[in-house]
């Protein structure tokens, strides 16, 4: 059981909060590449960078399945359960969304639901946070919301994600989307976006 | 995690909550216009739904849905104290913040002057209420026996 002294306040206004984190977390992922500032949200608890945190408080309800990576402790759960009501899960492919501590804890992407082609909405989506995220670097990315290529640095993430991408594109229309968060800096990798070096 | 010794037993809480879930907004504000001003912070600002009220016939048949009641709750924590929890009947912030303002004092120091302020004078109101309940429906009790007997049954 959570004990209450230690969960830390959520958004102090949850319904303006949530949805202008909401409209962050969109364009990131319509806009590929491009990296928003998701500041002024509630202090994230001990381990989740506050982008990851903002997010999760925006789109968790009673309805989603969250799955932490294990190095993210009982407080990270106490706290995002009392403020969203999400249900925890133990396992990576019972997931709906999905929190990874850093990029070495990043189970194999294909070990999350991917959706079906019935519903290839209902796939994962997977928040990793990573160490640093600049809009320059050695990813090109190229596909839609992308003009003609756009530049990207995540890291930690390396040829043995890359694979695991090229892997998961190839799933269309299914696959899961992934979100990128450092710190206040969140941007989004959807099913779709290409990534070459 | 602290695990200092709880200050309280979890059935005692119980019954506090469920005090505090039904006292009359009067009472809970004539309390609170004789506490001093707290700094709290909010956990959960007041919000209200829907609950589904389940049943049993008997309190052992089949379990069944009797109806929807809505309920408003919230959490706030005390500067540097404990955290208070309410879930109270009906829709309004205000009673459901004070109820968890005492809940919170509740598991302080200051209990023994809340349970003396707050939840006796609740407790006798309820009782007096549940009281003249059963009066006014004993009232109205038909002996249905007598019926049948003057029916020359």
């Amino acid at each position: 059981m959570v004990d209450l002294a230690d969960v830390a306040p959520g958004f102090a206004d949850a319904t303006l909060e949530s949805q202008a984190v909401f409209r962050l977390g969109l364009a990131a992922l319509a806009q590929p590449g491009t990296i928003v500032e998701c500041a002024d949200f509630p202090k994230p608890p001990r381990g989740v960078h506050a982008a990851a945190n903002a997010l999760l408080l925006a789109l968790l309800d009673q309805d989603c399945r969250l799955w932490l990576s294990p190095s993210l402790n009982g407080a990270v759960a106490g706290y995002l359960r009392f403020h969203t009501g999400c249900v925890l899960v133990g396992e990576a492919r019972q997931a709906s969304f999905a929190l990874v501590a850093e990029p070495a804890e990043l189970p194999p992407l294909g070990g999350f639901d991917a959706g079906s082609d019935e519903f290839p909405d209902r796939s994962a989506s997977v928040i990793v946070q990573v160490g640093a995220l600049a809009a320059a670097g050695p990813w090109r990315l190229r596909g839609p919301g992308i003009r003609s290529e756009a530049r990207l640095q995540a890291a930690g993430l390396g040829a043995d994600f890359l694979a695991q991408w090229r892997h998961n594109a190839a799933l269309f229309p299914c696959g899961v989307d992934l979100f990128l968060a450092s710190g206040s800096r969140l941007s989004g990798l959807p099913r779709t976006t290409r990534i070459e070096t | 995690m602290q695990n200092a010794a709880p200050m309280f037993q979890e059935n005692e809480r119980r019954e506090w909550m469920g005090l505090l879930a039904r006292a009359p907004l009067a009472l809970l504000e004539a309390w609170a216009s004789r506490q001093p001003e707290r700094a709290v912070s909010w956990l959960r600002r007041p919000e209200s739904g829907l609950a589904m009220v389940r049943g049993r016939a008997g309190g052992t048949g089949a379990q069944f849905n009797l109806g929807e009641m809505t309920v408003t709750r919230c959490a706030l924590k005390l500067e540097g104290a404990a955290a208070g929890v309410a879930y109270v009947q009906g829709r309004s912030a205000r009673k459901a913040e004070l109820a968890a303002l005492a809940d919170a004092l509740l598991q302080t120091a200051a209990r023994d002057a809340v349970r003396r302020e707050l939840l006796e004078p609740v407790r006798t109101r309820l009782d007096a209420d549940a009281a003249r309940q059963r009066r006014k429906a004993q009232a109205t009790k038909v002996e249905f026996y007598t019926l049948a007997r003057e029916a020359g049954v």
